[in-house]
Parts: structure tokens; sequence; C-alpha cells
């Protein structure tokens, strides 16, 4: 299949950036990034830069790899990554438009490839449990019940790609962080730091410069593991609980 | 005290006071409508006249109504503030818009709608409100003393067009913003569940629905039936 | 060189806790003058940086992803295995062991294998005190699932997620220590460079890959964390950045790479679709649970699907070979991955495949629905019709292995409830690494290795849900304890200056070398030499092995090498952020451990685990192991003309070798 794609190339975070087209051929077995690699054997054939953009499983679960594919995060399939898009959902002569992840809190380091180290922050901020090494009490000696376990999964599930960022409309990274206070909030072991957990992710969130949610759900429509706005749901309640009951300022 | 400046001013925070102030604006807006369904009795305006002399002098009615201008302006000035910082926060938008049917027109242009809205309020309160308060209008007697006669200031109004347009206009984009904000304000305040979610949306869309149509019929009715 | 293990004395069940009690420590106030750079933060780095950040030394770890929580240990599906017991089927930490040292078919070193098995339990617990969602019961205790190879179910897992769960339990843990200070991180930093100073492992040269700018790092020791070696194959299951470089870059200084020859090839992965093709997908091992493997009987159906002219619903059920069912009756499709893998080579070798290329067979659920169909019938008290029967049974298989079946729907773009799986072995695991002793410390003093980047627990063949284990195993109980051994001689030695010249030499050496890479200016670009060096590693170091092969494979090695330094073209420049530099610099590493990899497994003239030489098998195509000549770990120097081979016998006190027969 004949496809022209309009690329953004940026060759720095200062300078501005530009579409660029290009003209692949791929096939329908392809995957997006595969297709890429064609794109960039094509440049480097002709001695000119390729297109740096991040990948590295390829399996849809370490969240390296981030394009906006025609507008939206990890392109039109639902519940999909960059890498596991496959070229079977485009067709002979399409057009497609490749951008990085659109957020100021990301910024652009090259081309496609954007600086999510803020993520990280939020997650050093609180997102952990605090339990050295060798103090665990045995696994089994505090039962959780299943249900509560399966919803803490889910929200774990994150693979902190930064699409839900990318895909609101603000910017806000609110289904990220809320994704990480909900998986340990709700088991017994994360319970004990909870309040400081969330007040000090949320300011973390606010001082690395996200948007504000305004509950539009774009994020959890083009998450690639269908985490659900309930968990924003429960940071919200869970850090007015917070503000309102613990003696922490 | 600081914990209280940190709250409001933190994200999550302003979310909670654009919630709040939401929320009593539609329970406003139950009680306006109630209040302007008079003005189809079909009296002259006799029932709609003496609701409006309990409305403009009840001291508790004085004070929900200033409240409820400073929970207007509230809900506006945050809203657009909260909309300029986004807009910073988003930086540069990308190039295709996205085409996920999960996310509704609304949601993404609530400042827009907002806006819509405060310009109609503008309209409205210079229509009614100010000119009640500049006492340019009409007494009227119905045997208790007279009274301002607000009727014919509506029957003025809506008997032109351009007016009525303007209601119907500002009436959809406070339906579009219902729709939204109506479902939004629960899920900012953490009621999200799979139970009572779909319950509160379905709420949110009736209400998005028929309150604007409420509002809506009056002008309709009086330019269609009552002035012609 | 003699290669000392320095297992302790004693019997093999207190071996570690008479180690753990006689070790030396380093005291908390000498902990905080005491710098350790980890390299790499998969489940091994960073749970040792984690563990070795709270107990209060300094830290410094090094990630060339833009996160610690990007590491491939992500990827892993299946589980971690535990000596828990929680199932009360007779599961015991000696069962781990023997289970673990069968598996890896008496190639690895027994008292590492125990106190793997010993620690594993503890991993369990500490993993749940950190969060991570494990599969529970109704009543609320956690579930288990078996494996193959095993008879009991001691697989804790997060449904097909396990590994990611597991990292993101290590990278919250480090990134509460990142908070409170203890680990400095450096992300988007590669080691290029191992510095050795006075005979000791004393800090690295790292490019920091945004800016391309080398800089020095000291520590007083050195651990990598940093993974296999199985993209020297280009095709495998690893992910596009995993590389050999920070093992190799130690190998050049001196450090020992052993049994690099046993690489583990996974028989359930989807199979190639086309040249271009950058990756393969694991499919989990789970899945043989219930996938029964077959090809069709004659090649004359073989061909027609292959042109695409027949499906496999066209072949009736007496032209299907279910070649495992047939030739292992008692383990049938349950058979270990090695034996699996091969099968299914043969069958496709026979030109019985069953894709366009002519490399995959068939796995098919269709059995396994009509079976869960017809028993949730019976459940229900139905005279069901065909129909309701399958898809009662769909639904049924659904829950079991729904995100596995949606996954391979998204790349293979058949529905596999319908059409059965094709799949094909691809290179999964190395269970191959840099040499080291019981502390997990290399040859060079000071230089520790953790995970799959050292040989250490799985001898010539993994079992499944072992990798996790054993990452965790060395990061969080076994490191921490054993780098005392060297730390706590180690108290007075100030700060290391990176001023010295041996950190001068190494920079400088890394800067000639990456500017040769991109003064070549050829033609070619680095991924199509990896390709070809995928391609000869496949064809004559891959699923089966002979001599000649071997010989030949590693003479086009040394000719592709020259070739490389002739004509690959770089793009770009040395000091800037250059994702084809960095591809070039460990593809020139990958192509001389490929020609290793190849001396080894000419070296070792017998089959066991993962490495099958055709002139060593029995009549019916089954691995002959050599255990009089070749029960050693091989341990290679590197040297351009002739690496040198040390050897570290293994001996076996508690286990009897016995030929594993699957039959």
């Amino acid at each position: 299949m004949k496809l022209t794609l309009k690329v953004w190339r940026q060759k720095n975070n200062k300078a501005a950036g530009q579409f660029e087209t290009y003209n692949v051929e791929a096939n329908e077995h392809m995957s997006f990034l595969e297709m890429m690699d064609v794109l960039n054997e094509q440049l480097i054939e002709e001695k000119k830069e390729p297109v740096s953009f991040e990948h590295d499983c390829r399996e849809g679960i370490c969240g390296t790899c981030n394009m906006v594919i025609n507008g939206q995060a990890h392109g039109p399939q639902k519940g999909t990554t960059t890498c596991q898009l496959h070229m079977r959902h485009f067709k002979e002569g399409d057009t497609i438009t490749v951008e990085p992840w659109r957020a100021t809190a990301f910024p652009v380091i090259k081309d496609l490839v954007v600086d999510r180290s803020s993520f990280d922050r939020i997650i050093q901020a609180g997102g952990f449990i605090s339990v050295n090494t060798g103090q665990a009490v045995d696994g089994n000696a505090i039962p959780i019940e299943k249900d509560i376990a399966l919803k803490a999964f889910d929200a774990a599930t994150c693979i902190g790609c930064g699409a839900c960022v990318s895909a609101c409309p603000n910017g806000s990274a609110m289904l990220f962080t809320s994704a990480k206070v909900s998986h340990l909030g709700l088991l017994p072991q994360g319970e004990v730091e909870h309040s400081r957990r969330v007040l000090n992710m949320v300011a973390q969130m606010d001082k690395e410069g996200f948007g504000m949610c305004s509950n539009v759900g774009a994020c959890s429509a083009e998450c690639p593991k269908e985490i659900s706005l309930e968990n924003i749901a429960r940071m919200n309640r869970e850090y007015f609980k917070a503000v309102l009951t613990s003696d922490l300022k | 005290m600081s914990w209280i400046t940190n709250f409001l001013t933190s994200s999550i925070g302003r979310k909670l006071l654009m919630s709040l102030t939401g929320l009593f604006l539609i329970l406003f807006l139950i009680v306006h409508l109630a209040g302007n369904f008079q003005l189809l009795k079909n009296d002259g305006g006799q029932a709609f006249n003496e609701y409006t002399v309990f409305m403009t002098t009840s001291p508790l009615i004085k004070v929900i109504s200033y409240g409820n201008y400073l929970f207007i302006l509230l809900h506006a000035v945050l809203g657009i503030t909260i909309w300029l910082k986004n807009r910073k926060t988003k930086g540069k938008t990308s190039a295709v818009a996205s085409k996920n049917e999960d996310v509704t027109w609304a949601s993404k242009n609530m400042a827009l709608l907002g806006i819509l809205i405060f310009a109609f309020l503008m309209l409205h309160m210079g229509d009614f409100w100010l000119k009640m308060k500049l006492n340019q209008t009409n007494m009227i007697d119905y045997g208790t003393g007279p009274i301002k006669d607000l009727y014919e200031n509506v029957y003025n109004s809506y008997s032109q067009w351009w007016i009525v347009i303007a209601y119907l206009v500002g009436l959809t984009a406070l339906s579009y913003h219902l729709w939204h904000g109506f479902a939004s304000a629960f899920q900012t305040l953490g009621l999200n569940h799979r139970k009572y979610t779909p319950i509160i949306q379905f709420v949110g869309k009736a209400f998005a629905i028929l309150v604007p149509l409420g509002f809506a019929i009056i002008p309709l009715y009086f330019k269609l039936f009552i002035v012609d | 060189m003699k290669l000392e293990s320095k297992i302790p004395k004693g019997a093999l069940d207190t071996k570690w806790n008479d180690y753990k009690s006689n070790v030396a420590l380093v005291a908390p106030n000498n902990k905080r003058k005491i710098d350790v750079i980890i390299v790499g933060t998969g489940l091994a780095g960073a749970a040792a940086a984690a563990t070795l950040g709270e107990l209060g030394y300094n830290v410094k770890a090094f990630t060339f992803h833009d996160s610690p929580r990007r590491a491939h240990s992500i990827a892993a599906q299946g589980g971690i295995n535990a000596a828990k017991n929680y199932q009360n089927d007779g599961d015991s930490i000696h069962r781990l062991f023997y289970d673990t040292i069968k598996g890896g078919d008496y190639r690895s070193r027994e008292a590492n294998v125990h106190r793997l098995a010993e620690v594993s339990t503890q991993i369990i617990d500490q993993c749940v005190a950190q969060g991570v969602p494990f599969a529970r019961e109704y009543g609320g205790l956690l579930e288990n699932r078996s494996f193959g190879g095993v008879q009991v179910s001691r697989t804790f897992y997060a449904r097909g997620q396990t590994g990611q769960q597991l990292l993101i339990g290590a990278y919250q843990a480090l990134s509460r220590q990142i908070s409170l200070g203890t680990v400095t991180m450096y992300n988007r930093h590669e080691m290029v460079d191992l510095v050795v100073v006075d005979g000791k492992a004393r800090g690295i040269i790292a490019r920091n890959l945004l800016t391309g700018k080398l800089e020095r790092f000291s520590a007083h020791c050195v651990v990598l964390g940093t993974g296999g070696y199985g993209n020297v194959f280009y095709l495998s299951t690893n992910a596009m950045s995993c590389n050999v470089s920070a093992a190799w870059r130690s190998v050049k200084k001196g450090a020992l790479m052993a049994n690099p020859c046993f690489t583990q090839i996974h028989p359930t992965c989807i199979p190639q679709s086309g040249e271009y093709q950058s990756k393969l997908t694991l499919m989990s091992e789970s899945l043989r649970n219930d996938g029964r493997v077959w090809v069709p009987k004659s090649q004359e159906d073989a061909q027609a699907i292959q042109k695409g002219k027949k499906t496999a619903l066209d072949i009736p059920d007496s032209e299907r070979d279910y070649f495992l069912e047939r030739r292992y009756p008692a383990f049938g499709n349950l058979v270990p991955r090695d034996v699996a893998s091969r099968a299914a080579k043969v069958e496709c070798d026979k030109g019985l495949g069953v894709s366009p290329t002519g490399l995959a067979v068939f796995l098919d659920f269709s059995s396994a629905i009509e079976r869960y169909g017809k028993s949730e019938a019976h459940s229900k008290g139905m005279n069901a019709t065909k129909e309701q029967i399958i898809a009662m049974g769909t639904k049924i298989v659904e829950a079991k292995y729904g995100n596995l079946f949606e996954m391979y729907e998204k790349i293979s773009g058949e529905n596999p409830y319908v059409y059965p799986m094709k799949i094909y072995p691809a290179v999964h695991y190395t269970m191959g690494g840099l040499w080291v002793d019981y502390n997990l410390e290399t040859n060079i003093s000071g230089l520790f290795a953790m995970g799959e980047a050292n040989f250490s627990d799985h001898g010539a063949n993994r079992l499944g849900a072992s990798a996790l284990m054993q990452g965790l195993a060395d990061g969080y109980f076994v490191l921490p304890y054993t780098i005392g051994s060297f730390l706590s001689k180690e108290i007075s030695t100030p700060t290391i200056s990176t001023n010295l010249p041996e950190f001068e030499q190494a920079e400088k050496a890394c800067q000639e070398r990456i500017e040769c890479l991109i003064n070549v200016k050829g033609n070619q670009s680095v991924e199509s030499f990896h390709r070809r060096l995928g391609k000869i590693m496949w064809d004559y170091c891959g699923m089966s092995r002979t001599a000649e092969g071997l010989k030949k494979g590693r003479q086009m090695i040394r000719e592709l090498r020259a070739e490389f330094y002739k004509d690959v073209y770089v793009p770009g420049q040395s000091n800037d952020y250059n994702p084809e530099l960095e591809k070039a610099y460990r593809v020139a590493d990958f192509l001389e451990m490929g020609e290793l990899m190849m001396l080894d497994a000419l070296e070792r003239n017998e089959s066991c685990g993962g490495h099958f030489r055709e002139e060593y098998q029995t009549p019916e195509g089954e691995a002959m192991r050599d255990d009089e000549n070749y029960c050693f770990v091989s341990a290679w120097e590197w040297d351009d003309q002739n690496p040198i081979l040390h050897k570290e016998d293994l001996i076996f006190e508690n286990v009897e070798l016995k030929t594993r027969s699957y039959k």
C-alpha cells in the first residue's frame, strides 16, 4: 500500500518544528512502527536524517512508544499502543499525520521524542509503599478481597506512556496520577500512607505544569490500557478526605 | 490557614469549587424555571408579578440571590482562569482533530459555552433586572397596592424576534454546557461508581435537555401565541 | 586462570544461612561513604538499587531508557515461581531446587540454585507488601497456577502481566529511594565502558544519550543488571534496545563470558510475516495447557495452506499430525520449551509448515473449546447444540486467555477462536552470561552481575516463570548480602577520583570508537548489518547446530564484521541525540558476541537444554548429554583471534545426573 506521511520534525527543544511529507510503501501486515522503520531505512539510504521516535518492547507493555496518529494518541484503534497498531487499519493512498505527544509538561526532545520525566517525579513524590526489603510479613497474612485486588490491578496496568496527557485538551495528568493513587490506595498495604501519598502526588503533579482536569474523558478514551475515569473520581475524594481529615498540611 | 489556600489553589481544589458552584447554579435553574412557569398562567401576569414581589423582598431570597451572583461570578472567573492556564499547559495542539467518538464536543468547549452563556446572562440581566432596578417599570395594582409590572417587560421583550432568538441561542449553549457539566460535577466530587454513574449521566442529559427546553418554551410561547 | 566459585562449605540447605551469618558487614556510618554503581534498572537492577539505598549506600543507578519503568522485565507474561506450598500440593524448597536443576539439564551450580529456591518465598512476601496485585482467590488469599516441566502449582501471577507488576513494584521502591536521596538516578545514560583501576572495577564511562556527551562516574564497585543478549539474533522476543554492550565491554576489560551458546528458543511465538519484521512476540507458555500443536500429515495439504488455498478448518482430524502428542505421549503438548521448539522445527523442515513462509505450526484450541463447552452444558443440565457448545466453550477459553488471544488477533489479523493460532519458535532468553561466583562477583574484583546478565542459575535451559524469580532474588536478597564480602574490605578507600588516568584512557577510547563508527560513512544501514548477523546466528547457531555449520557461521560473522567497519553508514553526529549511533555501537558488540557463541557451541560436543548439536542425538532425535566430558561451565576470555576457554567443573553432590525423558 502507498501512503503519504506527514511527520513532525523538530531538531531540538528550542527549534520550531514543522511537518515534512514523505511517501512510503508499506504492507498491511506491518505494525505502525515497522512502517516507520521502512521510512527510516529509506531516509538513511538517501543519506538523510532518519525520524527519531521512541519504542522498545513493541508488545504494548513498556509504554515507550508515543505517537499522535491522525490526532489520536496511539492512533485510531481502541486500547492499542502505537507499536501494536497494524497497517491493516489503513487504506491504500491514505495520508497519515504523525506527531509527538502534545503537552507543555512533555517538551519535545527531537522529532517525535518527548521528555516524560515528569511522570517519574510524580511517582517519586509518593507513588510507592514504604517497605524496606526484608520487612515484609507473609504474603498470605493479609487477605485481600478478590474484587478489590482486581480493581487495584486494573489501575496498576497503566504503562506510563503519557497518552492520557496528550489526549487531554488541557494537558492534564490526572488519569496517570489517579491510577497510581488507586492502585496503592485500594490495597490494605498501601492504605497506611494513603493521605500523605495523595497530597504529595497531586502537589507534584501541579508543580510539573500539567493542566487541570475538566472531566472530558479523552484520557480514558485514548488510553491504550483503558484505565477508567473511576480512578480520577477516587483520587478526588481521597484528596478531599486527606485535606479535611489528616493532620498533614 | 495555609492548608486552605493550598487546597483551594490546587488543581483538585479549584475543580471542587467549579463543581460546587456549578451544582448550586443547577439548583438555581430549577427554582428559576419553576418561577418562570407562572408566566404561562393565563391571568394577564398577576401570578408572575406577585411572585416577583416575593422574590425581591424576602430577606432570605435576597441573601441567596447575592450568593447566586457571587457563585456565577466565581464559576465564570475560575472557569476562565482554568481555561487560560490549560491552554498554556497544553501548548501546541495536534494538527488534526481527534475523531474519538467517546469524547463529547461539549466537554471540550465548556469555556466557549460558558462565555456564550455569560453573554446571554448580561443581556438577560440588562433586560429585566437592570430595568427593574432603574425603575423603568410600570406599576400595576391587583388590589393589594401598586407593584412593578414585570410581566409587561417580559411581554415587550419577547415580542421582538431578535431577543427571542438570542434567548434560544443562549439556552442552547446552556444545554450543551449542562450536557457535560451536570455529570462532570459529580465526577469531580468523587462520585463515580459503575452502579450509579449511568443514572447520574442519564439524569444529567435529561436535565440538559428539559430545563433549557422549559426556559425556551416561554419566549416562544409569548412570541407565537400571546404577542401576535 | 583458576575459577573459584567460592561456594560456602557445609550442607546444601544450610550454606546460604551460614553464609549470611558469617559474611562481613559494613557498618552504617561506613555505608554512607561507599559509592555503588548499578547499571540497568530492570527487575534485578531496580531491586538492588532500592535495597542498597535502603541499607544506606550511595547508589548511582543508570538506565538507557527514559525511565526505569521501561526495562524489558516488564514484558514477562506468565508468572513467578516460589516454593510457598500455599496449595498444599507437596512443594518445597528442595523440589523447586530439583526442578530447576533438572530443567536446566544439569548445567547449573547446585549451591546457587538452592539459594534461589530458598529466597523465592521472601520475594513473594516482599512484592505483596509493595502492593503487587497478584491474582487472588475469593477467600482473599494468593492464587497459583502450574507451568511447564513441574508437577506442582507454584507460579504466582498477575493475569498475563506479571513482569509488569513486579517491575513496577521494584520501580516504586527505587523511586522511593530516589526521593530520599540515597539513589541518584541517571536516565538516558548508557554505559559504554567499564573502568578498572588496580584490578578493581571502579567506575564506568556513560554516554548521555540526550547530549551525546561521554561522562565519567566512579564508585567503589560496579553492579551490572543489564539483561541478556538474545538480540544478537536480530529477531527475538527481546525489546528492540536490549543489548549485550555493558556485559561485552566488561568482557573486553577482562571479565569472562560463561556458556554463551545456551540460548532459549521459546516454542510459542507469533511467526515472522515478512522481511521488514522488527521483532517477535511471545504467546505465553500457559497456552499449551489447552492448545494442541499440529501440522498436516501430507505435504500437499501443507502447501495448499501455505498458498492460502486451504485453511486449517479444511483439514480433517484424520489428516492432522499432533506431533508432540505422538512423540511424547507422557507429557504431550506440555513438554519443556527446548523439546517443543525442536519438534516444531523438525516438522517444518519436512515441508509441513503452515504459514506462507513454511515456518509455522498450528496451536489449536478447538478441542479445548469443545471440551469446556460440553462440561458447561453438562453442569447447566442443557441438551446443547454444537453451536451452543462452541459458544460456551469459547467464553471459557476467553476468560482464561482473553488478553493473549486479543494480542494475537491484533498482530496477525486472524481470529484465533475460529482459526488455530500459527506459532513458531523464537529466541527468548539467554541462560549464558557473565561468569560470576557465589557472591555474584565476576572474575574482575568489584564487578558484579545479576539477573539474566549472569549465567548462574538456569544451566542449559530455563524453566518457565523463573526468570522473574532470579532477577528479584539477585536484586533484593542475594546481592545486598554478598556485596558486603567485597565492600567490607573497602571501607577505608576514599571516594574514587574520576580524574585517574584509567578514566581518561577509557573515555578517550570510547570517543575514538564512536568517531570511528561515524567516520566509516559507508553505504549500508546499521539495521541491515544487524539483520544479516541475526540470520547467520539463526541459521548456524539456532535451534540445532552442527560443527560444520558453526565453523562456517563463525567465518561468516568475521567477514560481516570486517564489512561492517568498512561500509556501515551512521547518520548524524556523536555529540547529539542519535539513536542510529546507539544501535551502531550495540551491533558492533553483537558482532563479536555472536562469534563467541558460535565458538562455544562448537566447543561443546554434546546436546543439552537449549544447545542441540545434530551430531549428538539418539536415534529418535532426542538430545544426548555428555556428563563425562562436558559437565562444566565454559567461561571465555575474549581475544580477537583466539578466545580462551576456562572451565569451571560442576560438582553435583545432592542430585543424581539423569537423562531427561518426556516420553
